[in-house]
């Protein structure tokens, strides 16, 4: 369960969050929309610890995140991809994967000097980095330089990299951007499955046709504030995030009459 | 063995200098592995230099002693200087440690009663023996491999290629900066008291901004790819003048465009030249 209460975030005088108050169920696949500049993303970094909420606090299996750093964060069980990719391109596939697996075989600095224990270590992550390349489809590019991969490519090796780091929560920031219609399909079921095996999701999206399909509950943000909150079909049929989305009749009088 | 006399004789100054050399490279290598240009190796050195010196002449430590202490005493300076200027990156944090490294130089320069001033130490007992020096570039080389092998060496170059997204795979980027500041400090320490105890004499402009270009050339020229790198760098930098001796007056113009042509066609150094052949024939990697 991951709870956001009064989450307000400013900076300077722009109020990017207000008020926000949110709770994540587990096992659940959870949207998160809004218009661009909604503060969506902003959202996802106070979660993760890169920024500190101006007041407010998150709640992480009773756990509070105040004052963590990113990195215990991630320890908890929260991990994330980003907006615009962040592999590390010079290194290969598999080694983005392992550099994420943090709680597996956890050795000392000591223990990395003895030759033997360290290649028995290397093998345990080796085998389940690849088990996590096959999960997202790149098993067979396991060697090669992740700088390489296609654009879907590169977003699925992220998904791969974050759940190495074993999170209970996964945070998608827009999974399917620069995806074509094949790729965005095989994410949806990719990430039916991780829901199935017991993940539970947040999900910030543009494309609504695959918000929608997957998500068994979507928040709508709008100018830093939480405008509706429920399933798939209630926010469609809710005239303020249609408003949010398209305009009301009225804005667009004053368009035309500039 | 007449003829290896003749040569130790000639050259054993140089080849103790190899090996310092190679230590400072190695120093230099972690910081720039995790991607952190810092330039105050060269008064870690100093530090690990007077402090080994001054113990041995005034204190009559044994060596091995007082070169362990001349290597803790700059790795505890690194420990407390890391905190505060490790949170600037690129050339920020390459101004902050050059500032570091002109207060040391201008400490040691005004400390005359302890470190005698811009006249220097005189008479430090030539302890140093081949062996030592050879022991101690092995130890610390095989650390740094090893450590370069593993998932340590792994973060180190996932901190080079993106900070935040180490940080939100759970990794402490900031301990692991500190460690390697430290590290480096230690190793810098270590070279410095190995270097004042055979070359007699020590002076505070030894350890100042020349040096520290120096340190950083060896370290740039190897490459950060591998500590591997900063070995070939390191030896590299020190041969270089030699072996260009016969050109007299012309050697720092050669030495200078020795170093543009490397950088400019292997800019992630000399250990990169073999991944630079190696990528005109592709191998399969498992």
């Amino acid at each position: 369960m991951l709870i956001l209460s009064s989450i307000t975030k400013a900076f300077g005088g722009l109020q990017v969050l207000q008020n926000i108050n949110l709770a994540i169920p587990e096992q659940r696949i959870f949207g998160l929309i809004g218009p661009n500049g909604a503060g969506k993303t902003t959202l996802f970094n106070i979660t993760t610890g890169l920024l500190a909420p101006t007041s407010g606090n998150i709640e992480f299996f009773g756990h509070s995140l105040t004052g963590l750093a990113p990195h215990q964060i991630v320890r908890l069980g929260i991990a994330r991809t980003f907006q615009n990719i962040r592999i590390f391109k010079d290194m290969s596939v598999i080694e983005n994967v392992m550099v994420a697996m943090v709680r597996q075989a956890r050795y000392s600095a000591l223990r990395v000097l003895v030759p033997p224990a360290l290649l028995g270590a290397q093998c345990v992550e080796r085998s389940e980095a690849r088990s996590l390349l096959a999960r997202v489809g790149l098993a067979a590019k396991a060697g090669i330089l992740a700088g390489s991969l296609s654009y879907g490519e590169q977003r699925r090796l992220e998904i791969a990299r974050a759940l190495a780091t074993r999170p209970k929560f996964l945070l998608l920031d827009e999974p399917t951007a620069g995806m074509n219609g094949t790729e965005k399909h095989q994410l949806m079921e990719d990430i039916l499955k991780m829901a199935e095996s017991g993940l539970s999701l947040l999900i910030i999206e543009h494309d609504m046709r695959f918000i929608m399909g997957i998500c068994q509950e979507i928040a709508v943000l709008n100018f830093g504030q939480l405008i509706a909150q429920g399933t798939p079909e209630a926010i469609r049929a809710n005239p303020e995030v249609v408003e949010a989305y398209l305009g009301n009749e009225s804005d667009g009088v004053i368009m035309f009459a500039k | 063995m007449e003829w290896l006399e003749t040569f130790w004789a000639t050259y054993s100054t140089l080849v103790l200098s190899v090996g310092t050399n190679v230590l400072l490279a190695l120093s230099i290598y972690l910081t720039l592995a995790c991607g952190l240009l810092t330039v105050a190796n060269a008064a870690f050195m100093g530090i690990g230099a007077y402090a080994a010196a001054l113990l041995s002449l005034h204190g009559s430590l044994p060596f091995y002693l007082s070169l362990t202490l001349g290597a803790l005493l700059p790795a505890m300076v690194a420990a407390m200087l890391g905190p505060p200027t490790l949170r600037l990156s690129g050339v920020y944090l390459a101004m902050a440690t050059l500032a570091f490294g002109e207060i040391v130089r201008i400490t040691l320069l005004n400390t005359e009663n302890l470190t005698g001033g811009a006249l220097g130490l005189n008479g430090i007992p030539q302890y140093t023996r081949w062996f030592d020096v050879f022991a101690i570039v092995v130890g610390a080389l095989y650390v740094l491999v090893r450590f370069a092998g593993s998932r340590i060496g792994r973060t180190m170059i996932a901190i080079r290629q993106d900070e935040v997204a180490t940080e939100l795979m759970g990794h402490n980027v900031r301990a692991y900066k500190l460690y390697a500041f430290t590290l480096g400090a230690g190793l810098a320490g270590l070279a410095g008291g190995l270097n004042a105890h055979f070359t007699f004499f020590i002076s505070p402009n030894e350890y100042g901004f020349d040096r520290g270009v120096e340190i950083l050339a060896m370290g740039v020229l190897g490459g950060t790819g591998s500590p591997w790198g900063a070995v070939i760098g390191g030896i590299l930098i020190t041969l270089l003048p030699e072996l260009l001796r016969s050109l007299g007056d012309y050697r720092p113009l050669l030495n200078g465009v020795i170093l543009i042509l490397i950088i400019l066609y292997s800019p992630n150094g000399i250990w990169d030249l073999k991944r630079l052949i190696r990528s005109r024939h592709p191998v399969p990697v498992s």
